[in-house]
C-alpha cells in the first residue's frame, strides 16, 4: 500500500468523470456477473457457482454497454473492475481497471482523437503528438514483413532470423502476435503515444472491417505508449447477423461450453447506433502517468496478496 | 517428471529443453489484447553456463528437470573424478573434470560445497567463495616493495596459478576470491 499511488489513482478517476462530463457522456452501470461469458478465443472468463447456476465475471462490459446503447442511452462510459484469468505478469493482473467508452456517430478516426486527448490530460508528461500508424506498416518498417501476404512458413523464419526460440507450429496469427509483442511492439516510442490500426481482418472481434489495398482489414486500433498497450478500439459492428457469427464461431472455436449472451444478441437485432467503443487498461495509464514499470506498484494489493 | 505449464515458468525453475538443464532467470508474461499469450523468459543452460531466450506458447507445457542443490564436502580425487560427501547422508558422489570446471583449482580436501545434481549425476561443482592456498613457486620477492602494485605468477599447492604482489614468497598462505580467482590477501601463518 503506498499513498501516494492511491491519491493519484483518484485524482485520475476525478479527471476521467470531468473529461466525460464535460463532453455529456453518462456515466453508467452494468452488472459484473453475467449469465453469459466471453467468447473471445484468448480471453478467459472466471465462473462463479451461483444458487441460479453458473455466472462469470465479465472480461469488459461490452455487451451490456451495447445493450443500453440500443436502449437509447445514447453516449456512454463506464470505469469498472474487470477480470481475466490467468494473465498475470509485469504488465498484468488477473483484476484490473477498465475504462470503456461508446460515441454514437463517432468514425474510429475520431475515437483515436478523443482518446489521445483523454490520454495526454492523465498523462500530461506526454508532449509530443501521437503517431497513426497501420498494422502493415509497422510490420514492413521493422521487419520489412508484409503481415497480411506472409503465410506461416514466412512468419516463422521472420522470427527465427529475428532471433526468437520457440517450439512448435503455430497458426499465422500467433505468429504475428509473436513477431507483435517481441519485435514490433518494443520500438515503439517512449515519448509518445502509438495508435496501430487496421488489424488483420481475422482479428476484427466486433469491429467492422474494410478493404484497404486489395486486403480485408478490421477497422480496429490498439493505443501503444512505448510497449505498453493501454488500449483497444472499434468501429462497431452493427450488423445483428454478423454479431451473432462472430460469438457462435468463437465460442465453436474455444469448444468449453462457455454461455453465448443471448441478452446482447437479441438486443442487437433491434438494431445498434452506428458508433465507435474503446476500452482503456486504467492501471497501466496510472503506470505511466507515474513512471513505474510494474503493475504492482500502482494497485493497493496484487493478484498474490489479494 | 514434473512438467509445468508455461505460467508456472517463474524464476529458479528447473526445465529440459532440447535435453539439456535449464534454469529460469527471468521470465514475463506477453500479450496482445486479442491474440496469443506468451511466456517470455530468459533461461540459463546448467551445463555450458549461457543464457539464451525462450519464448512458450502459453499452452505449451514443459518437462521439469531433475535438478537439486546439495551441500557436500569435497574428499579427494585420484586426477580423473573428484569425490564428495553428503555430511548428513553420508552418501558419496563422483564428479568428472566437466562438472568441476575451475572447481579443480580451489580445492585440496574438505571443504564444503555445492554440488548441483542432475538425475542424481553431479552437474556442476560451486566452491566456497574464499579458498586459503599456499604458494608453493614464485620467484623470489622483492623485499619491502609493497607500494608499486607490480603482480608476479605463483604456483599453488592445488597447482593453479594466480597473480600475487611481488613481495610474496614461497611457503606463504593466500586468500583467493574463487569466483574471479583473484588474490585477495596475504593471510598470516
Amino acid at each position: 500500500m503506498n499513498l501516494a499511488v492511491l491519491k493519484e489513482r483518484a485524482q485520475l478517476n476525478h479527471q476521467v468523470r470531468v473529461f466525460f462530463a464535460e463532453r455529456d457522456v453518462l456515466e453508467v452501470e452494468t452488472p459484473a456477473l453475467s449469465q453469459a461469458g466471453n467468447t473471445d478465443p484468448f480471453i478467459d472468463s472466471f465462473s462463479v457457482n451461483t444458487a441460479q447456476g453458473l455466472r462469470w465475471l465479465h472480461t469488459s462490459p461490452e455487451y451490456p454497454m451495447k445493450r443500453l446503447l440500443v436502449a437509447g442511452s445514447g453516449d456512454i462510459y463506464q470505469l469498472c473492475k474487470v477480470w481475466r484469468k490467468d494473465e498475470s505478469g509485469r504488465r498484468h493482473n488477473p483484476e484490473f481497471t477498465m475504462l470503456e467508452w461508446y460515441r454514437l456517430g463517432f468514425t474510429y478516426q475520431q475515437l483515436m482523437q478523443e482518446v489521445a486527448e483523454l490520454l495526454h490530460t492523465l498523462i500530461p508528461h506526454l508532449q509530443k503528438p501521437p503517431r497513426f500508424v497501420t498494422y502493415r506498416d509497422a510490420f514492413l518498417e521493422t521487419l520489412h514483413l508484409d503481415p497480411h501476404t506472409a503465410d506461416e512458413a514466412a512468419l516463422a523464419a521472420c522470427t527465427r532470423a529475428n532471433g526468437i526460440n520457440i517450439d512448435g507450429d503455430m497458426p499465422a496469427q500467433a505468429w504475428r502476435d509473436l513477431l507483435l509483442t517481441h519485435c514490433v511492439e518494443t520500438r515503439f516510442p517512449t515519448d509518445r503515444l502509438t495508435f496501430l490500426y487496421h488489424y488483420p481482418a481475422s482479428q476484427s472481434a466486433l469491429a467492422k472491417v474494410r478493404q484497404e489495398n486489395g486486403q480485408w482489414v478490421a477497422e480496429r486500433f490498439e493505443v501503444y505508449l512505448g510497449v505498453l498497450e493501454l488500449g483497444n478500439g472499434y468501429q462497431e459492428q452493427t450488423d445483428a447477423v454478423r454479431n451473432r457469427q462472430i460469438l457462435q464461431q468463437d465460442a465453436q472455436t474455444r469448444g468449453d461450453g462457455i454461455a453465448v449472451d443471448e441478452h446482447f444478441l437479441v438486443a442487437l437485432e433491434q438494431g445498434l447506433p452506428e458508433c465507435a467503443g474503446v476500452a482503456i487498461g486504467i492501471d497501466r495509464v496510472l503506470m505511466c502517468r507515474m513512471q513505474v514499470n510494474d503493475l504492482k506498484q500502482v494497485i493497493a494489493f496484487s493478484w498474490e496478496v489479494a | 517428471m514434473a512438467t509445468y505449464g508455461a505460467n508456472d515458468l517463474r524464476v529458479g525453475v528447473k526445465i529440459i529443453i532440447n535435453g539439456d538443464p535449464y534454469t529460469v532467470v527471468e521470465s514475463d508474461f506477453v500479450k496482445p489484447g486479442k491474440g496469443q499469450a506468451f511466456t517470455r523468459a530468459r533461461v540459463r543452460n546448467l551445463k555450458s553456463g549461457r543464457t539464451i531466450e525462450q519464448t512458450f506458447k502459453s499452452t505449451e507445457t514443459v518437462t521439469g528437470a531433475d535438478v537439486e542443490d546439495r551441500d557436500m564436502e569435497y574428499l579427494y580425487t585420484d586426477g580423473s573424478v573428484w569425490t564428495f560427501m553428503d555430511s548428513g547422508s553420508f552418501e558419496q558422489l563422483e564428479a568428472d573434470a566437466t562438472a568441476m570446471a575451475d572447481a579443480v583449482k580451489w580445492l585440496k580436501g574438505n571443504e564444503k560445497c555445492i554440488v548441483t545434481l542432475w538425475n542424481g549425476v553431479p552437474l556442476q561443482v560451486t566452491t566456497p567463495n574464499f579458498a586459503e592456498l599456499k604458494i608453493t613457486q614464485t620467484d623470489p620477492g622483492v623485499r619491502g616493495d609493497t607500494a608499486t602494485g607490480g603482480t608476479k605468477p605463483a604456483t599453488l599447492e592445488t597447482g593453479a596459478v594466480v597473480k600475487v604482489p611481488l613481495y610474496m614468497e614461497e611457503g606463504e598462505i593466500l586468500k583467493i576470491d574463487t569466483r574471479t580467482g583473484e588474490y585477495v590477501s596475504r593471510v598470516k601463518a
